[in-house]
């Protein structure tokens, strides 16, 4: 294992060869901004709110997939991206239907948290109020897609860690949205395994567990961190 | 087949293309049969039965003869002549060496459309027949793949490319020599070379008369790759609208390899290549390389972040050489001919010549090769005879929706990448769209913004919601209701997806719009409430 040395944000870190340079400050206490990056599930890059800027390369690099190299530097937090950052947060809650007053994940929603850490009082882009499906045909949990943000951690945990792959992504552009079993109702798919892990890994209120009140609908994703040390040690086998 | 089985193969061809006194040339590329060239070509074909011609006179279905706005197009061989808007009841006439009635149609061959190209990536295109390898090895094909073969170490050839100074015809222009030095030097066993054929610009069909016109030009230029990087496979993604380009495909890959130019032992050599098609399902994102590797896999088309780049992971995770349609046509010619050649045309830093596809309101319109460092001027007003009617161009669009427009004060902007990029556009894959003073520079904006809105494959926020703001904003402008604050607001989203969108769709989204906005920006304000 090679350790690489870099500085983030003017702190001198290390980490392995193979980190990204988000877990790298992670470990560091360096709290880059994220939606679709979570912890033992493979990255994606496309919330792009973790990205960073890193001298020499003339781009912006999404921390989330951006492997840490020697004497790389750094910067996480700079007036560009705290602009750039804010903006995409606008686009975000103009593009669905997100009314925290009436969302089971009031108080405990990533959007909300980030939206208020970035310091979005108001949107200036239009509003686009789409029309968008909920599905209560599951019967224990609930998908709302008005308040979906197609970060993908869904399709990526039932794939990936269950074994499932129950959702996936239709569509394309504006009209991208996410399904289940090609698209038939949640509560008809015949793979879903009622784990529930979709829905907390959630950063909103898009997945939820029906019955709950907003106090109750808190997500934990600690699983995550025990099935993939176990996966990757081999700790079981089938 | 051997080297010296090719050479007879191709001797004895061209042999037989000698015995008859006359040979008829009929476009039957996608631009040609939309207006009836097959029926031409039909009506030909039995007008040459009818009158016992059959020793004296074939009829050969060929690629794009170039004047696409004219066609059906048909030449003939003998004297060169060239005829445009030919319909089945010429055929008789046309057998006769004065054709009277067809003199009005007979095009000028020293017109600057015709005269003023240089051909190597189209000079097969329209002369030999795309549905037979033994046309192509007449006209000599797989020469090059065979002297490669014979004669060269992979990377002798992988230096001759690099010397030859070709860049990537998709666009962007980079060094095709040092990509294929990257995917070369890769270790591993299992690589491949991937042609990227989905072309999707609007008003651009170069590729696509490549294919139809000289498909086993571009299978050479893959097999010439493979060896040089060490791949034994390829793939070569066509969009699924071009019907005609993949079954003319299908056609050449089962020649070559019947004839042994591939597959397991190339030329009986211990070279083994393989190339396969895969079909686009209709998304112009998939043209991107990440998100066409992604397709080619069966995974959704949507781009992966890079780097990674595919030299060193890309299809499978095995080190890809991807290359565009036009890049590899220029392959052969390179090794025939030589990198000296090649390198003594076009300008200091863009070699060869480039493919347009010149659409709009142009006189002319239809495919012309010219040497890179030509004036666009010269391809504008010259070779496409300048607006149909006489009017007056007001603006041109080079990249398609990743371009810019180049207003007509610019005109004399040499073609090359780095030329065209500094005045705000793109060299592309070869679009040219002539746009005359009736044209509204607000509406090319908001064209283009919604073409990449309903492209946009919605895996990145930037690009998936940014472009749908952005369409609305050039909503409010056509309509004429926007306000300073709405082009404040435009030009703040376009700063955001070039700078953070995740591929080069969602970052060059914003151009033809800038652009516009650079050089129109008087149409933009009359547009806004005052």
């Amino acid at each position: 294992m090679s350790v690489k040395t870099l500085t983030i944000d003017g702190k001198m870190v290390t980490g392995v060869a193979g980190d990204s340079v988000f877990t790298v400050a992670h470990h560091a206490d360096i709290d880059i901004p994220r939606l679709c990056h979570l912890g033992g599930l493979p990255d994606v890059g496309a919330c792009r709110m973790c990205l960073v800027e890193v001298e020499g390369r003339p781009r912006l690099q999404a921390a989330c997939m951006t492997e840490v190299t020697e004497g790389m530097v750094v910067r996480t937090d700079t007036e560009v991206l705290r602009k750039h950052r804010k903006l995409l947060m606008e686009l975000l809650l103009a593009e669905g239907n997100h009314v925290c007053a009436v969302c089971v994940s009031n108080g405990h929603c990533e959007l909300q948290d980030l939206a208020a850490r970035l310091g979005v009082e108001h949107v200036r882009v239009a509003y686009q109020h789409p029309r968008r499906a909920v599905d209560l045909s599951h019967p224990r949990f609930g998908l709302d897609l008005n308040r979906c943000i197609a970060c993908t951690r869904c399709v990526r945990t039932c794939d990936e860690v269950e074994g499932a792959h129950v959702w996936d992504m239709a569509g394309r552009g504006h009209t991208l949205h996410l399904v289940a079993d090609l698209g038939e109702p949640w509560g008809a798919s015949e793979n879903c395994t009622q784990c529930g892990k979709c829905v907390q890994v959630c950063p909103t209120g898009a997945l939820f567990t029906k019955g709950l009140g907003v106090g109750e609908m808190q997500k934990d994703r600690s699983f995550l961190k025990y099935i993939v040390y176990g996966r990757e040690r081999h700790q079981w086998s089938r | 087949m051997n080297p010296d089985e090719l050479h007879e193969k191709a001797q004895k061809e061209t042999e037989r293309q000698h015995t008859f006194r006359e040979r008829l040339h009929c476009c039957t590329a996608a631009g040609c049969q939309s207006c009836g060239g097959e029926a031409v070509k039909k009506a030909l074909g039995e007008a040459v039965k009818d009158g016992h011609l059959e020793q004296e006179v074939e009829v050969v279905g060929t690629g794009c003869l170039g004047l696409c706005s004219q066609g059906p197009l048909v030449r003939r061989q003998s004297d060169g002549a060239l005829f445009s808007q030919v319909t089945p009841g010429d055929a008789s006439p046309l057998l006769q060496a004065d054709a009277p009635s067809l003199q009005s149609r007979r095009l000028d061959p020293t017109h600057p459309f015709f005269a003023d190209q240089l051909r190597i990536v189209l000079e097969n295109a329209g002369r030999v027949d795309p549905e037979r390898v033994e046309s192509y090895l007449a006209a000599g094909g797989y020469a090059a793949l065979a002297v490669a073969l014979a004669t060269l170490k992979p990377g002798d050839v992988v230096a001759e490319v690099t010397a030859a100074g070709l860049r990537g015809r998709g666009g962007a222009g980079y060094p095709t020599g040092v990509k294929w030095q990257l995917v070369a030097k890769q270790p591993g066993d299992t690589k491949y070379v991937v042609c990227n054929a989905d072309e999707g610009d609007p008003g651009a069909f170069m590729d696509r008369s490549v294919l139809e016109g000289d498909p086993h030009r571009v299978l050479e230029g893959m097999a010439i790759a493979g060896y040089a990087v060490g791949a034994n496979h390829g793939y070569l993604y066509v969009r699924g609208e071009y019907a005609l380009a993949i079954s003319r495909l299908q056609t050449a890959i089962k020649q070559a390899e019947k004839e042994g130019l591939l597959g397991a032992r190339v030329l009986d050599t211990s070279f083994r290549f393989q190339v396969e098609i895969r079909i686009g399902a209709g998304a112009f994102v998939c043209g991107e390389e990440t998100a066409l590797l992604n397709s080619i896999e069966g995974r959704r088309g949507e781009p992966r972040p890079r780097p990674p780049y595919p030299p060193e992971k890309g299809l499978w995770d095995k080190p890809t050489l991807i290359n565009n349609v036009e890049t590899f046509a220029n392959i052969a010619p390179i090794i025939t001919r030589g990198s000296a050649w090649f390198s003594s045309i076009g300008t200091a830093r863009s070699k060869g010549t480039k493919v347009f596809a010149v659409a709009g309101k142009t006189a002319l319109t239809g495919l012309v090769e010219v040497p890179m460092g030509t004036p666009v001027r010269t391809i504008v007003s010259r070779m496409a005879g300048g607006i149909a009617g006489g009017g007056k161009v007001k603006a041109i669009q080079t990249g398609g929706p990743s371009g810019g427009c180049i207003p007509e004060r610019l005109l004399d902007v040499p073609v090359d990448y780095e030329s065209l990029t500094a005045v705000g556009s793109m060299m592309g894959s070869g679009g040219l769209i002539v746009m005359d003073e009736s044209t509204s520079m607000v509406d090319v904006a908001r064209y283009f913004m919604e073409f990449c809105k309903d492209e946009s494959c919605g895996k990145c926020v930037p690009c998936r919601t940014g472009t749908v703001q952005m369409h609305a904003l050039l909503l409010k402008f056509t309509a004429g209701e926007a306000t300073q604050a709405d082009l404040d607001l435009l030009r703040e989203l376009a700063e955001l997806l070039r700078a953070t969108s995740l591929c080069g769709l969602g970052q060059s989204a914003p151009n033809p719009m800038m652009t516009a906005l650079t050089y129109f920006p008087n149409e933009f304000a009359a547009r806004m409430k005052p």
